[in-house]
């Protein structure tokens, strides 16, 4: 294949993966490293260098979208990111360290849990919950604007939430993902916060957290400018894309489909660690 | 809403500081979304200057060999853009790209100083620290 015919084909999976990451919110970066390395036989590697750089892209790139909306919660966001942070700076130096079949079983592992949790429905929001107080002294308690106006609510288990937000950022730095699929597990049902609240306050954090570790991944030559380059310009396409039309379009049997993919990929990346195909 | 005027009166009155920060917010949001489109048009341009050059080469991702150092540091980057090469200036779109939520952390520690919440003043530049740690002392800025 040549290099105008490799770039055009990534350019392309990407959107694909980009767009249907954004209709699903499950994420286009999290199916993108197993398609890079199973589809076109990318060192992974290189492959969770163009991924990593893609998470920041989407999540910057739907920011200004979600912000206007006035859900997302900037000191939950923040105190947060020093867990997300620090545990991707923790993943991005681990990476370099152990072997890429290991690296492969556990993206397999996040993979098929993903694939669990997508199917699974979300628990219900809490209501009026009493305020915990460390919550309240690290003033994380707020409000947003619901269908009958304004509805607040208190923060809860914070140190579970940021333990659990810790290991996001490591297996973020480890494998280029947004790990979504934690971020769920610590603020949906960790520290109970509502559902639009925790969705738009991680979309910002992704970014952030993905840039921990990319400077590393930049510095350590996992970038490649000629793979990064379909992947970043690709995903960004379409999940801008995906962002416009999600109103329209019929989501749950799209999931369906998107999260039988995830698991496919989970099964294929376990196979490929554990036989040392990769 | 226009988000410089004040909230019209409701019967449960929101919490005034939530109306600051979702001020703060939306202009980080929107430098966020032009950072990503600065970056992904310098991408762009590298693309055309990479592929009219080495469009026709055989691509092969198969073998790790990492980047050369022109790829991997700063310095290294913007020399590579400046004389015009593709993949530098992919790398340089990258770079700003990555610095684009850096600046949105640098931006917030504004922020929170304005509302005088000291608390997440020090919190943010925790999380500055940890990023400028990332990408100056990981050897990016040699």
């Amino acid at each position: 294949m040549t290099i105008l015919e490799f770039t055009s084909v990534v350019a392309i999976v990407s959107f694909v993966a980009g767009l249907l990451g954004s209709l699903t919110g499950l994420g286009g970066g999290v199916v993108l490293v197993p398609l890079l390395t199973i589809l076109f036989h990318v060192d992974i590697r290189y492959a969770i260098g163009a991924s990593l750089v893609s998470v920041i892209a989407t999540s910057s790139g739907a920011a200004a979208a979600y912000v206007k909306e006035g859900f997302s919660n900037i000191r939950i966001g923040m105190f947060l990111e020093i867990a997300t942070t620090f545990g991707a700076l923790m993943g991005a130096f681990l990476a370099t360290r152990i072997p890429t079949s290991a690296l492969a079983i556990i993206f397999g592992a996040v993979l098929i849990y993903s694939a669990y949790l997508s199917r699974k429905p979300r628990p219900l929001d809490q209501r009026n919950l009493p305020p915990d107080p460390l919550a309240t002294r690290l003033r994380m308690n707020g409000s947003f604007p619901d269908l009958e106006g304004p509805r607040s609510y208190n923060v809860q288990h914070v140190p579970t939430g940021f333990s659990l937000m810790f290991g996001a950022g490591a297996l973020s730095g480890l494998l280029g993902i947004g790990s979504g699929a934690v971020k769920v597990l610590a603020m949906d049902q960790a520290m109970r916060i509502p559902f639009k609240v925790s969705t738009t306050t991680s979309n910002f954090m992704i970014g952030v957290t993905a840039a921990a570790s990319a400077g590393i991944y930049l510095s350590r030559g996992y970038v490649d400018p000629g793979l990064a380059m379909p992947v970043m310009l690709g995903v960004l396409g379409g999940s801008l894309l995906g962002s416009r039309i999600l109103v329209k379009a019929e989501t749950k049997s799209l999931r369906l489909v998107f999260s039988v993919v995830i698991l496919v990929l989970g099964l294929q990346m376990l196979y490929k660690g554990f036989w040392g195909k990769i | 809403m226009p988000t410089g005027e004040a909230p019209a009166p409701r019967p449960q009155q929101p919490q005034p500081q939530m109306w600051d920060d979702h001020r703060i917010e939306v202009i980080l949001g929107n430098l966020l979304r032009s950072g990503v489109l600065l970056s992904a048009a310098v991408v762009f341009l590298g693309a055309c200057v990479y592929l009219s050059h080495h469009g026709h080469e055989s691509a092969d991702y198969r073998i790790f060999r990492g980047e050369p150092s022109e790829f991997r540091t700063i310095a290294g980057v913007i020399h590579s853009a400046v004389h015009g090469r593709g993949r530098g200036l992919i790398q340089l779109g990258l770079l700003l790209l990555i610095a684009t939520p850096i600046a949105r952390v640098a931006f917030s520690i504004v922020g929170f100083g304005i509302e005088r919440d000291r608390m997440y003043v020090a919190f943010t530049l925790i999380v500055l620290a940890i990023l400028l740690f990332s990408l100056l002392g990981s050897g990016l800025g040699v």
